[in-house]
């Protein structure tokens, strides 16, 4: 009686330091992404320790949080991310390890390009030092989020230094009305435990629900684990998983491909598993979602209101709700539908893969933005995922309703590069952190689904999609 | 956005003279949410903290902590409460660490004990490199890596 969590665990561990269960272990590493940001420290540290990396053939990486969404031919403007960016490919050339380069069609953003370059596989471990690896387990994997220290350990010794998470089994029964998306059950998800609800745990998510979602409706629902406070979510392999991998460039072939979905069918929990915590969920109960303060956590349904904080008893709770709606500038009571935004990101790994594209297309097919929106940005995960949106004529639908079109990378999720609000702008995002100043300093967050952001974009403030309807 | 041409927000508590060179930081719940990056914590040592005292703290910002050499404690959040209290009203108010004994001690001698793994303990105390450590276990890395190799080819392409 295993969860697929302890069968990931056990398959990897490779020595541990005593024989209690709460022991550290050393676990072995399948995958190691790498990406600009995390890596510099880790490389030149591993260089000054005269180190290699242990195995090359693990490693994939690709510079997406700092590279330019617009033009890229006359390379990066900017002279800190021209460095990170130039660091990277020093480091990968000198080394050897395989990297997409910033005109390579295939570069994109980590979190997209794993799953779809077929370099993420069930029954992996993988790593990257980015909070948001946690995407990876929708495929069956144990993906963990790393820091800098622990990206050199794991290029040093392809091994990684922790304890065992408890498991939590998050379940979703039921039928998704129309419109709602994975975006909302994980913002649903995170307004029923919390930011901090999943920490000292690895999510499993189940249900019917759940099994009926698309690959990037579960890499959506895992990539947000981490909001949850969760260092790994993920999702046993299926059918769905199994169809999504075969053919892609670094998926097995012939009769390796019959081995290995031989093995990955195993990956599931045993029907009698225990499970440290379970929460179960309604799908049918599950309205889109609109984060109105400066945590996921902080997040009501299309239909409600902007909370008030004279209701809540806690003081320290009461204080950080005031405090979000002054960052905000949003005032009590208010009816979500009538906050009215000024820019629309739809982008980052949360939301930027394909089925994401045409779902936003569909609601802003023959119509304009808004003439108060001041800049509606689609920003696609990879350049694969971009040239499949062109031939799919996605690019013209969004042109013509008066949004940007532009190249593939991290942009507006973060403000490390040219695409960022300023001081006081109000966005309507599919990204998935609304802290304060990620979008930019001062920026304001509201994190939705590409939906709800197309259809904000349309109406110029939010509006409930399934009142849209197809 | 040069760092340099912005102005130390006076409000702001670090910037208050009396918390000046302060070595000890003490935080409410689910500390360090939402970074991966070292650089909270690294942001963190190079103000010159040693140790960060809260009722929680978020995964991968502990370990991070742990792995530069910045000890994250764990206490109640009462306590916090009655540490935070104390800080405001006694000026000059300093706690003693003591990872070997695992303790913080008030002023007034009153001890809180806290939980630390015991590898990030000795880790900890003897300043020890990870890396160094893992690679005496090189030759089990290997041979599970070989037999890993064996049983699922697909993984080492
Ligand atoms: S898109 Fe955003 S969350 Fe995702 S890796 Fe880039 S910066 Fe991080």
């Amino acid at each position: 009686m295993q969860t697929l969590y302890d069968k990931l665990w056990n398959q990897h561990v490779v020595h541990t330091e005593s024989a209690e269960p709460d022991s550290m272990a050393l676990i072995y590493i399948d995958r190691h992404l790498v990406h600009e940001v995390t890596s510099p420290q880790a490389f030149e540290s591993l260089k000054l320790a005269g180190r290699k990396p242990w195995r090359l053939d693990s490693i994939l990486a690709v510079a997406d949080h700092n590279v330019p969404t617009t033009d890229r031919s006359h390379g990066i403007h900017d002279p800190i991310s021209r460095l990170q960016v130039d660091t990277l490919d020093q480091n990968c050339d000198e080394l050897g390890i395989t990297e997409f380069k910033m005109q390579d069609l295939r570069q994109g953003i980590v979190h997209v390009i794993g799953p779809e370059q077929g370099a993420t596989l069930p029954g992996m471990t993988v790593v990257c030092g980015d909070s948001h690896t946690s995407t990876h387990g929708a495929f069956g994997c144990l993906a963990l989020g790393i820091g800098t220290s622990e990206v050199e350990h794991v290029l040093a010794t392809q091994c990684l230094l922790m304890k065992k998470a408890k498991a939590m089994c998050i379940s979703v029964e039921g039928r998704l009305g129309l419109g709602v998306t994975a975006k909302d059950i994980a913002l649903a998800i995170i307004g029923e435990i919390g930011t901090a609800g999943g920490t000292g745990y690895a999510i499993e998510f189940a249900g019917d629900t759940i099994r009926a979602l698309s690959m990037e409706g579960r890499m959506t629902l895992c990539n947000m684990a981490i909001e949850a406070g969760a260092r790994a979510g993920m999702v046993a392999v299926d059918d769905t998983t199994i169809d999504y991998i075969q053919g892609r460039p670094f998926a097995p072939k012939g009769e390796l491909w019959n081995k290995a979905v031989t093995y990955w069918r195993a990956l599931q929990s045993d029907a009698d598993a225990v499970f440290d915590r379970t929460v179960a969920l309604d799908a049918a109960q599950i309205k889109p979602q609109v984060t109105w303060g400066t945590s996921p956590e902080m997040v009501t349904t299309i239909d409600g209101m902007v909370p008030d904080p004279s209701l809540i008893t806690d003081e320290v709770k009461r204080h950080d709700m005031q405090q979000a709606l002054n960052y905000m500038g949003l005032h009590a009571n208010t009816p979500i539908q009538q906050i009215t935004l000024d820019k629309i990101f739809i982008g980052s790994c949360t939301n930027s893969r394909i089925e994401d594209l045409r779902s936003a297309a569909q609601i802003v097919k023959g119509k304009r933005i808004a003439s108060t929106i001041r800049q509606a940005l689609v920003v696609p995960g990879s350049g694969l995922v971009k040239k499949q949106a062109e031939q799919e004529g996605l690019d013209r639908i969004f042109l013509a309703a008066g949004f940007e079109w532009r190249e593939p990378g991290c942009s507006m999720c973060l403000a490390m590069n040219d695409d960022r609000l300023i001081a006081g702008e109000r966005c309507a995002s599919t990204s998935n952190r609304n802290f304060e100043g990620r979008q930019g300093p001062g920026g304001r967050t509201h994190l939705v689904s590409p939906a709800m952001a197309a259809a904000a974009a349309i109406a110029g403030h939010f509006v409930d999609v399934r009142e849209i309807g197809e | 956005m040069d760092p340099a041409q912005r102005h130390p927000n006076p409000e702001f508590v670090l910037n208050q003279p009396r918390y000046q060179a302060a070595k000890i930081l003490l935080a409410r719940a689910n500390f360090g949410c939402g970074s991966s990056r070292e650089h909270a914590p690294w942001a963190l040592q190079d103000y010159g903290f040693r140790v960060i005292i809260a009722p929680s703290f978020a995964d991968i910002f502990f370990n991070n902590c742990f792995k530069i050499g910045l000890l994250p404690i764990i206490l109640d959040a009462a306590i916090l409460d009655r540490l935070f209290n104390a800080v405001k009203s006694i000026e000059g108010y300093s706690l003693t660490v003591d990872l070997q004994k695992q303790t913080v001690a008030t002023p007034e001698n009153e001890e809180f004990s806290f939980a630390v793994d015991v590898f990030r303990k000795h880790c900890l105390l003897n300043g020890l490199d990870e890396i160094g450590l893992t690679l005496q276990q090189a030759e089990k890395i290997k041979k599970f890596e070989q037999k890993r190799r064996d049983a699922q080819p697909w993984l080492f392409m």
